[in-house]
């Protein structure tokens, strides 16, 4: 028998349901605005599951990280949405139909694997403080991992900001940065 | 309710998720909007990592660890997303991947 109480195994599917509604509802309401706070019912709702399966600090950081990117993600749409606000219907799609035939078909792959498989029985009991088993893993034999994910985070801010810099020293002052004078659209910008 | 049964219902609910996630991905023409699909299908992936962890092997914390990766490449593939997006909006004002398509073979 599981250690869910029966009233959490309700939360559980209900909030599993509320997240693939709002999942769906991402792909389906016409405002851009509203697909995006979609997306974050959908991640509060699975933030709501880990609390339940006894993983608060992890869904914490999951709510936390996804308000705070679903904001950003708001501000990035009206920037370069034509229909941020769903005033006009209008579609934006491709291939619509095969799309839906392969979301379809990966979905009931999952399924057929998830509905057959013999699953083994739980091995041991849940600890009493999962955020203190993740952070001793994380600063013990896991460390690995947290390095890989230290050094892909410092190359992602590089990255980003190589990427969205639009005049950089090289296209001021060459390639061996040696000009004598910036070359500046507006000119007066000081040497190196 | 068994344990089982629980776990295949949070494991279908993720399955959703990564699978509403796909379509999203295949469908949108906008680059934001693609980026979403991606964000739901890793969604679906970290839900599937906790309910491993807590049905299958709540003392080992690998699973908690592939929680802590979905995360980690959700910030990534946002980040490096929306740079990508505004390079080559700034280079040719293109926000749709159909208007993208240099490398079309």
């Amino acid at each position: 028998m599981t250690e869910l109480s029966a009233w959490t195994v309700a939360a559980v599917i209900a909030l599993g349901g509320l997240s693939v509604a709002a999942g769906v509802a991402v792909f389906v309401v016409d405002s851009m605005a509203r697909a995006t706070f979609a997306l974050l019912a959908s991640f509060l709702a699975v933030a709501g599951i880990l609390v339940a399966l006894r993983l608060p600090y992890l869904a914490f950081v999951t709510a936390l990280m996804m308000t705070i990117e679903m904001a950003l993600m708001a501000v990035f749409m009206i920037m370069f949405m034509m229909n941020p606000a769903g005033l006009m219907p209008m579609t934006m799609v491709h291939n619509p139909r095969g799309s839906a035939l392969l979301g379809a078909a990966t979905f009931v792959l999952l399924t057929v694997g998830i509905w057959t498989v013999d699953w083994p029985a739980r091995g041991g009991d849940v600890p009493a403080d999962s955020t203190r088993q993740l952070g001793e893993a994380i600063m013990g034999s896991h460390m690995l991992v947290m390095l890989v994910i230290g050094v892909g985070l410092f190359a992602t801010i590089i990255a980003g900001t190589v990427l969205a810099t639009a005049r950089g020293r090289y296209d001021r002052l060459g390639a061996e940065l040696d000009a004598a004078r910036p070359d500046d659209p507006v000119p007066g910008g000081l040497p190196r | 309710m068994t344990a089982e049964l629980v776990l295949q219902i949070v494991l279908t609910v993720a399955a959703a998720l990564v699978g509403v996630g796909v379509f999203g991905a295949l469908s949108q023409q906008s680059i934001v909007m693609i980026m979403m699909g991606f964000e739901l299908a890793l969604n679906g992936v970290l839900l599937g990592a906790a309910a491993a962890w807590y049905f299958l092997a709540p003392q080992s914390p690998d699973a908690q660890m592939v929680v802590v990766v979905a995360l980690v490449v959700m910030a990534v593939e946002m980040a490096m997303g929306f740079a990508a997006t505004i390079a080559i909006y700034r280079a040719r004002q293109v926000d749709m991947v159909d208007m993208a398509t240099d490398l079309q073979g």
